[in-house]
Order: structure tokens, then sequence, then C-alpha cells
């Protein structure tokens, strides 16, 4: 791997890992919301 | 996922014969990680956007009410199996994708990203989009979502659509279930009105679909998919798309004939309908000729989406009046 490919690599993967991130984040945020409007039922 | 890298894989799960598939995708994938809008793309965001729309005007028409927070979670569920399901449909037609110019570029057969990840992404976002349903909305809206899924992914995608002429119809009822669904999300049940909605798309989708597949197929007939205009040729498409349409506009003016909707709704859907037929009689009735521009078609295929959208459109409007 060159250092212009591992620099993309790196690059990608960071920017999956930053994307997948956030998803998982707002996935905690949404159950806890779930949770309060379900306790209110 | 996992870093792309060596050949795509040929080998399959389930036992399937695919004749029609005899090329490999491109043998360029790179060593390099997909990126995040490949899987963003297998989801098929314009269809999607499609899926939302129908899905939240059936959450928004249902009588009752929902909480913001479980109408938001039900929408991003029927999305997210709407999503896996068009991931499982690229990782299974990665071949035959790679024959059509129209989809030749997505990131299987343009060898962005393995097939293996397509089909765990896919599983992944089908998966989660049942059990969300299921423990936060309702266990009827979760299980007619996981019948979508195995409808569009199975039945249609491997099983219907190399094998027989009439696929758009029976996929249409893929397409036709995220209002169904949405209805349910509110009103935990399966009642008249939702089943009108899964019916004005189901007969919505063989002129929308055919009127394409009039003008692409050149496409169709080079992947070996049994698509109307090739098998049954153009002019029994043509009268097809035209009976369709005719039918359209009395599925489409049910929901107001039983007393589900009001005049909003009733007029626009006689409008919107009527104006469907006009544009498809040219359709149903010409020949093409040679170098032929397919400009009716065209426009037959255009105004089929602005009408699904005004058609549910309408009837939330009404819906929010009669409110």
């Amino acid at each position: 791997m060159t250092p212009e490919e591992e620099k993309e690599f790196i690059r990608r993967r960071k920017n999956r890992n930053v994307v997948i991130g956030l998803i998982l984040a707002g996935f905690v945020i949404l159950f806890y919301a779930i949770t309060i409007v379900r306790m209110g039922d | 996922m996992t870093t792309g890298g060596g050949a795509p894989e040929t080998g399959r799960p389930l036992h399937i014969e695919k004749p029609h598939l005899t090329t490999t995708v491109a043998s360029t994938a790179t060593q390099l990680p997909a990126e995040w809008r490949d899987f963003f793309a297998l989801t098929k965001p314009r269809v999607m956007s499609l899926v939302v729309f129908t899905a939240l005007c059936g959450l928004l028409a249902a009588p009752g009410a929902i909480h913001p927070v479980l109408g938001f979670t039900a929408i991003l569920a029927i999305a997210m199996g709407a999503g896996g399901a068009a991931a499982l449909n690229q990782w299974w037609e990665a071949d035959l994708d790679a024959k059509m110019k129209r989809t030749a570029k997505r990131p299987l057969p343009s060898g962005r990203l393995r097939r293996s990840d397509a089909r765990d992404f896919g599983m992944l976002m089908s998966g989660a989009s049942v059990f969300i349903m299921l423990v936060a909305i309702h266990w009827l809206a979760a299980v007619v979502l996981a019948f979508s899924i195995f409808y569009y992914a199975v039945i249609y995608t491997m099983w219907l659509k190399p094998r027989t002429p009439q696929n758009i119809v029976i996929g249409g009822g893929a397409g036709a279930f995220p209002p169904l669904i949405g209805w349910i999300a509110v009103t935990g049940e399966i009642t008249a009105m939702p089943v009108l909605l899964f019916a004005i798309i189901f007969i919505w989708t063989p002129p929308h679909f055919w009127a394409l597949a009039l003008f692409v197929k050149t496409d169709y007939a080079k992947a070996g998919i049994p698509m109307m205009p090739v098998v049954a040729g153009e002019k029994s498409t043509r009268h097809q798309i035209l009976g369709y349409s005719v039918l359209l506009l009395a599925v489409a003016m049910l929901p107001w004939i039983i007393g589900g909707t009001g005049l909003i709704y009733g007029i626009s859907a006689l409008l919107l309908s009527v104006l469907f037929v006009v544009l498809s009689i040219p359709v149903g009735l010409r020949t093409s000729q040679p170098d032929d521009r397919m400009m009716q078609e065209k426009r037959l295929f255009g105004y089929s989406v602005i009408y699904l959208f005004a058609l549910f459109t309408a009837l939330v409007a009404d819906r929010m009046v009669l409110a």
C-alpha cells in the first residue's frame, strides 16, 4: 500500500467510524425518548 | 462491514437457480474500505423517499393519534426496512445490475463494495427495523414490516422477477406496504382503508414502471429480465398500461366511496386519476416508430410520480380537515 493509499484508507475508515458513532448515538437518544414516552403511557 | 479486497464473492447461501446470471460484477474491487456513502446508496435513497412519504401519509391519515416520538420511530423503522430490503435486492442482483446502463454504477457492480458486505448490511438493517418496530410500536406493524421485507427481497427479487413478465405487478405489492404499516402503527389493526391505500399503490405500479420500461427496454432485454415489453411485446404492454390506469381511477375513488375520506380527497382523486387516464390514452393506443423519442411515455412516467405524491397529500389534507 502506497503512502497515498494508506492516507485514503485511514480517511475512509475514520469517516465510517464517525458515521457509525453518530448513528449509535442517535439510537441511544431515540431509545431513551421511547422509554420516557412508554413510561408515560 | 469489512474492508474491500479481492474478487467479489459469487457463492450464496440460498440455492435458487439463476440461469440468467452468467457474468460477474466488476473485478476491480478496491483494497480500500468502502465509503459510508456506498452503504447509503445501497438503501436506494430515492425509492426510500417515496416509501417514507407514503408511510408518513398512512400514519397521518389513520384515525387516532400517535406520540411524535413513536411516529418518528415507526417511520424510521419502515425506512430502515425498505433500505435493508433494497440492499438485499442489490446484493442478489449485482451481476444483473452490471449489465444495465442505469444500474451499472451502483456500489456493487462498480466494485466499490463487497457483496458480502451488502448482504450483511441488508440483513442488519432489516433485522433492526423489525426489532425496533416490535419493541417500540406494535407487534402487528412489525409482522407486516417483516413480511414486506421478505416479499421484496425473496418473493420478488429472488423468485418472481427473473421468471415472469408479471414481475412488476407482483413487485408493486412490496412498494404498497409502507402506508399500510404506517396506518397499523397508529391503529394496531388492519381495516378496509389501509388495504385500499395498499391497493392504490399496487395498481399504480404497473403503468408507472411499464412506462419507464418502454423507453429503457433495451437495457432489460440485455439483462435477460422478462419485462413485459420484452416478453409480451410493446402493443400488449401499452394496452395493459391503459387498462391499469382505468382500474387505478376506480380504486383511487374507493376510499371516498366507502366513506373513509371526505370531498377533498374525493375531488382530488377524481381529477388526478382522470388526468392519469388521459395521459395513458396516447401511450396505450400508439405504436412507437424507429428513433422514437417516447415523449408520451416519459410524460406519463413523470406524471405518475407526481400523481402518487399529490394523491397521498390530498389524503392527509382531507384527514387534517376532518379532524
